[in-house]
């Protein structure tokens, strides 16, 4: 299978769109010529006109609103957020309007928009151009949320996302739109709410999504040097949770550390360890661990912004921790 | 009191104004009378003495035209068409309602009809009109966008950015801003340092227009050029129409921001007497004709408040139905 960059996997997912239908287009800042702040729209003016890939104002909460009104009237735009930080100053029309349309206008209202925004840390960008703001989401009712960890995915949820009739929230990892891996040629979606195992393992379950699935990855290997064996579940989409599917591999390895960059409190953890509390309190032979960025701001200074966000290190000190309970 | 009208209007299409008018008005008094009794929970933001914005609005729009509402927006419905049996049964919090109930006061919609929602957060249906006529523009389809918002909505930043958008875009959209004189209880003068929003327009480059809110025809002059301006690809206009709400805010609101004495000039001017006045002094409608249309708006309004009453309210279980569009069970 041939590889491809995360970044081009998303202009892939795009163009193919915009090709099977017309009513899909695109509209952020900086996303033509520019062709977005991380590439990821590179082309695609040239391809498809100033029409279909629209450059606008610096207006966040009029790039969304204005998603929102073309969405229901009959159009399928993808809008980008150039920073999620920045979905800040979109949050009444994300969370107002875009996610409540559909329960207070009844079956007429259809909001097919995607929302695409690069969040996360590792890149000394400070403490508004770094956050991974994705837990806010799933306490907002109405909006899906998908975050992809590979290529592949990124292309197929992606698809999927602008297919789908609600509004998608698509959270893109800076670090990860340089990554390579195979994507499979043609016209592949992936479904929604289903979540993956990236690596099969008896000793303790690893849940996480987007680039700390990588990470995740590597401290599973490092771990099995030491013959612990971490099954690593990639959510891929966070609404709607595949709660299935981790409540699976908790009842199978019996212990379960929730990994994620977004802050502790209140964090994509949080949910996911309620939900295995709730549901297989019983299988569990340890407590529930989390592995998040502590509750404060991303700072600026390289080695205090790594000293914030999780690491392979601290993965595989929680777990080992965990196994000598 | 002036008498005055801007516009020749044919007898039939005199009694379809002031059958609009009258229907949003005696609607809206007897949405305060159950609310007051209790028949409607919630709150209520009543139109009245709003009612030639809407209604003189509309009048310059084809039917396939959109709007875009507000917190106060019962009387943008009606005007755009909307069921007055609808709209009483989602008062009511009724299944039979816009949105089965869901929905209340401030969130309903009828998209049949090119209504795309009243909304309850200030200047948030703004940016969601400017993207339906960006639609309107890419679809070819022709139709033009009528966007509602009070003064109160222009001093948030969704109002200048969409203005900007939309004129930079030359988007067919019109910015129908109600400037009642009062956000909530702040008037305009203490909350923004120039007296006419309508100058605004110029910051974007579109034009402003100011229009009598209290007269149909007035504002439905000061749209007529914009629709079509907007139609022809020649982009949006700002018109800002003066008006006032005779009651409070909401349901709860004493008043104790203005005077009784600005409550009663305003009242003087009031659309519905205005235009009865003017159709009776051009012998255009009789008044036997004129009290057959309060009679109709009445009954029209009994027969709303009937069906409300007896409808069933929504199931129970559908709670958590409806929340996306491919739930199987949504209401």
């Amino acid at each position: 299978m041939r590889e491809l960059t995360y970044w081009q996997a998303v202009q892939e997912a795009l163009r193919e769109e915009m090709v099977r239908d017309p009513r899909v287009f695109l509209m952020g800042e900086d996303i033509g010529v520019y062709g977005g702040a991380f590439g990821a729209t590179r082309g695609l003016l040239a391809e498809f006109g100033a029409e279909r890939v629209r450059c606008t104002p610096i207006s966040e909460a009029t790039i969304v609103g204005a998603g929102i009104g073309a969405a229901v009237t009959g159009m399928r735009p993808v809008v980008e957020i150039m920073f999620m930080d920045f979905v800040t100053l979109a949050m009444d029309q994300i969370a107002n309007h875009a996610a409540k349309f559909r329960y207070m206008y009844g079956p007429q209202a259809r909001v097919p928009l995607v929302i695409r925004t690069p969040a996360g840390g590792g890149r000394s960008y400070g403490a508004t151009h770094s956050q991974s703001l994705e837990a806010w989401f799933l306490h907002v009712p109405g909006i899906k949320v998908i975050a992809p960890a590979t290529p592949a995915d990124a292309k197929g949820l992606l698809k999927s996302a602008i297919r789908d009739d609600n509004p998608v929230l698509c959270v893109e990892h800076k670090l990860l739109y340089a990554t390579t891996g195979p994507v499979p040629d043609g016209d592949v979606t992936e479904p929604l709410g289903q979540a993956a195992i990236r690596r099969e393992g008896t000793d303790v379950t690893l849940v996480t999504y987007s680039y700390y699935v990588g990470v995740a990855l590597q401290a599973a290997e490092a771990l099995a040097r030491d013959g612990i064996e971490a099954e690593v579940v990639d959510l891929r989409t966070l609404v709607p949770l595949d709660t299935e599917t981790v409540l699976d591999s908790v009842r199978k390895t019996g212990r379960l550390v929730c990994i994620e960059e977004g802050t502790r409190t209140g964090g994509v953890g949080a949910e996911i360890a309620a939900r295995v509390a709730e549901e297989a309190y019983e299988y569990l032979d340890a407590p529930i661990r989390r592995v998040a960025t502590p509750d404060i701001p991303i700072p600026f200074s390289p080695v205090l912004e790594d000293a914030a966000l999780p690491k392979v290190d601290g993965i595989i000190r929680t777990v080992t921790e965990l196994l000598q309970r | 009191m002036s008498a005055a009208v801007t516009l020749p209007l044919s007898p039939a299409e005199a009694r379809r104004v002031l059958y609009q008018l009258t229907l949003a008005r005696v609607f809206e008094e007897r949405v305060l009378k159950l609310v007051s009794d209790g028949s409607i929970r919630g709150t209520t933001h009543p139109y009245v003495g709003q009612e030639a914005v809407a209604v003189g609005a509309c009048l310059a729009l084809r039917p396939d035209d959109l709007v875009i509402s507000t917190h106060r927006g019962h009387g943008h419905l009606l005007a755009k068409g909307g069921d007055p049996k609808r709209l009483m049964a989602e008062l009511f919090g009724k299944a039979t309602g816009y949105g089965g109930g869901k929905g209340g006061t401030q969130h309903m919609a009828d998209f049949a009809i090119g209504h795309l929602g009243s909304n309850g957060i200030t200047g948030g249906g703004i940016p969601i009109g400017t993207g339906a006529a960006l639609s309107a523009q890419m679809r070819g389809s022709g139709q033009v966008v009528a966007v509602f918002f009070g003064d109160g909505a222009t001093n948030q930043g969704t109002f200048h950015e969409s203005l900007n958008l939309a004129a930079l875009w030359r988007l067919p959209a019109v910015y129908v801003c109600e400037n009642n004189l009062y956000a909530m209880s702040t008037p305009h003068h203490e909350a923004c340092a120039i007296e006419h929003i309508a100058d605004r327009a110029a910051a974007y480059g579109m034009p402003g227009v100011r229009a009598d809110g209290m007269d149909v025809l007035a504002v439905a002059a000061a749209m007529r050029p914009a629709v079509e301006r907007a139609r022809a690809g020649r982009g949006p206009t700002l018109i800002e129409c003066k008006t006032y709400r005779f009651l409070g805010h909401s349901k709860s609101d004493q008043r104790v921001y203005r005077s009784r004495e600005e409550e009663a000039t305003w009242r003087d001017r009031d659309p519905i007497a205005r235009l009865r006045a003017a159709v009776l002094e051009q012998a255009l409608v009789s008044s036997a004709e004129l009290d057959a249309i309060a009679r109709d708006a009445v009954a029209v309004v009994d027969e709303a408040v009937t069906f409300a009453q007896s409808s069933p309210f929504p199931e129970l279980q559908d709670v958590t139905a409806g929340v996306f569009s491919d739930d199987p069970c949504a209401s």
